[in-house]
């Protein structure tokens, strides 16, 4: 490609389907995502980088798609709200944001689950504190955040029960 | 989507390339992270031709030891830095830094050599288009007047990083490649200069690639904090970094530099006027007020520059005091 040329080839997967696509180089990953691919699940909230609605998973950790280029998604795993649900049925965190109330107007939603399974995924086992430290990159206008803490513990204490339930 | 403007992107595989490229190409502006630089596209502050993303060199992205201490890549994410357990054990106030820059999605992909390359800051500069556009602009960005100090021809936009003060108590050196593919050593306290509108003394092509913290002044006790409005997520209003060594109940060494209170993160001149001497009431009240007195902030954030002034010589005073014990 020349220099005037401003596009990249991005070879990616996003929900654990391979992809490849020629994006413009200032395409953002939440652009990507929403408008390219359609998945519009990830939510933008503000203009760069101060509410988290956007966070998806690269490479397993959480990150702005709002602060992300397509192009430097070059060879990596990108996960959204989207991809949690297993044949219809809802994760640990879907199932304890429903439980315990933790979605409201609904639109930090995603991006607090992507930041949930981010900090789950590392810390199986997280204090109250753990939580309020791992979404802490993540605003809620309308819960108060208690219900959010609430839906975290009970993902937490399922995905342990199905644990030592697989075990046994 | 809102005003993006055109760029190319170039992700080198090599310092060098990157370097090069970046003094080669018109209007061209390195980017880690982005989580600065990204938002700043975002708002037309910057509106580069082309980025340099530095992401794809695996060269400056890891913790090194060996007999002269600890080697920071510039690339490592600020994450890597404060869970690092060398770095938590013989330089603290650096990983408490760490840990207290923005949130923790920010912390796993913003990098080391971004925060301390961070833009200064001001209420009047950190704002959308339309909001800047509409005030006219400012000194910083294409205005003619600052609207901190509209007498002057002088930008105060604040140094807000949080990793630098706790990398200078540690007399912190980088090294920087330049375009003609030399490297060089420097003392970190030369990145910076007093100038809100031009506070690094990077020139084009300059890439940071490493940081390092001397061996002679491991293990010295040492914290940072921060005082900023939202506990979760917030840049510093003001920032202090301490560095203590305490022998026989009195002050063997110490070090103590600030960041959000100047353009640049500054080392408190003077500190070391308590050396050979007990810290007590006095001697703290002393400290504090010294650095109330190099701290110089402005009207560049929604708190008040008094209050960030006091709050600045309290979280110094207060630093120093735990880590005497
Ligand atoms: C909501 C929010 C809150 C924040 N709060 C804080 C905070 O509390 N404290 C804080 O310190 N920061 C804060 N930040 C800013 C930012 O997240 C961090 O400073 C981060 O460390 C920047 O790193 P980066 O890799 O993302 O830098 P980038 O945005 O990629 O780059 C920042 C600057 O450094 C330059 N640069 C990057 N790498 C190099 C290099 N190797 N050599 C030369 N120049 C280089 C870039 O050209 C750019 O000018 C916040 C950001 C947001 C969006
Ligand atoms: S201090 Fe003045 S010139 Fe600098 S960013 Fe603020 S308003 Fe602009
Ligand atoms: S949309 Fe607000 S952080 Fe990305
Ligand atoms: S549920 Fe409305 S913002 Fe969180």
């Amino acid at each position: 490609m020349t220099d005037t040329d401003h596009r990249t080839i991005v070879s990616c997967s996003v929900n654990g389907r391979r992809r490849d696509d020629v994006v413009p180089d200032n395409m953002l990953l939440v652009d990507y995502l929403r408008e390219h691919i359609g998945l519009t699940g990830t939510k933008i909230g503000c203009d760069g980088g101060e509410c988290g609605c956007c966070t998806v998973l690269v490479d397993g950790r959480p990150r702005h798609a709002c602060l992300t280029l397509a192009a430097v998604c070059n060879g990596t795993d990108i996960e959204t709200i989207e991809a949690l649900d297993r044949s219809g049925r809802l994760n640990a965190l879907q199932r304890g944001f429903n439980e315990k109330l933790g979605a409201q107007c609904g639109f930090c939603t995603p991006g607090m689950i992507m930041a949930a399974e981010g900090l789950l995924r590392d810390n199986p086992d997280p204090t109250e504190d753990d939580i309020r430290q791992g979404l802490a990159a993540n605003i809620c206008r309308c819960t108060g955040y208690v219900k959010i803490i609430e839906a975290v513990q009970f993902a937490a204490a399922e995905l342990k029960n199905e644990k030592t339930g697989a075990a046994a | 989507m809102e005003f993006m403007p055109d760029f190319k992107l170039h992700r080198p595989a090599t310092a060098a390339e990157a370097a090069k490229l970046r003094a080669d190409t018109e209007d061209a502006l390195f980017v880690a992270g982005g989580t600065d630089m990204l938002v700043n596209v975002r708002r037309g502050i910057e509106q580069p031709k082309a980025l340099i993303d530095v992401t794809a060199i695996d060269d400056i992205k890891s913790i090194a030891e060996d007999e002269d201490g600890l080697h920071i890549g510039a690339g490592v994410t600020l994450r890597d830095l404060a869970t690092n357990e060398l770095v938590q054990r013989d330089y603290p106030a650096v990983a408490q830094a760490a840990r207290a820059v923005a949130g923790p999605t920010h912390q796993d992909y913003g990098t080391v050599g971004g925060n301390l390359c961070l833009d200064t800051r001001c209420l009047f500069y950190n704002q959308s288009e339309w909001w800047r556009q509409s005030n006219d602009y400012c000194l910083k960005e294409r205005g003619e007047i600052c609207h901190v100090a509209p007498g002057g021809k002088r930008c105060f936009a604040a140094f807000s990083g949080d990793v630098a003060p706790a990398m200078l108590v540690y007399d912190a050196e980088i090294d920087i490649l330049g375009a003609n593919g030399e490297l060089r050593r420097q003392p970190l306290t030369e990145l910076y200069r007093n100038d809100g509108l031009n506070h690094l003394t990077l020139e084009p092509g300059d890439l940071v690639t490493a940081v390092h913290l001397p061996k002679s002044l491991a293990e010295q006790p040492s914290a940072y904090e921060k005082a900023r409005i939202r506990g979760s997520i917030d840049f510093p209003l003001a920032g202090a970094a301490v560095r203590l060594v305490m022998d026989g109940g009195k002050v063997a060494n110490i070090k103590i530099a600030l960041t959000g209170v100047n353009p640049y993160p500054q080392v408190v001149k003077g500190a070391d006027t308590a050396i050979g001497k007990p810290l007590d009431e006095d001697a703290l009240d002393a400290l504090r007020e010294n650095v109330r007195k190099q701290a110089k902030p402005m009207r560049t954030t929604t708190v008040a520059p008094w209050y960030r002034r006091r709050v600045v010589g309290a979280l110094a005073r207060r630093l120093t005091a735990q880590l005497a014990g």
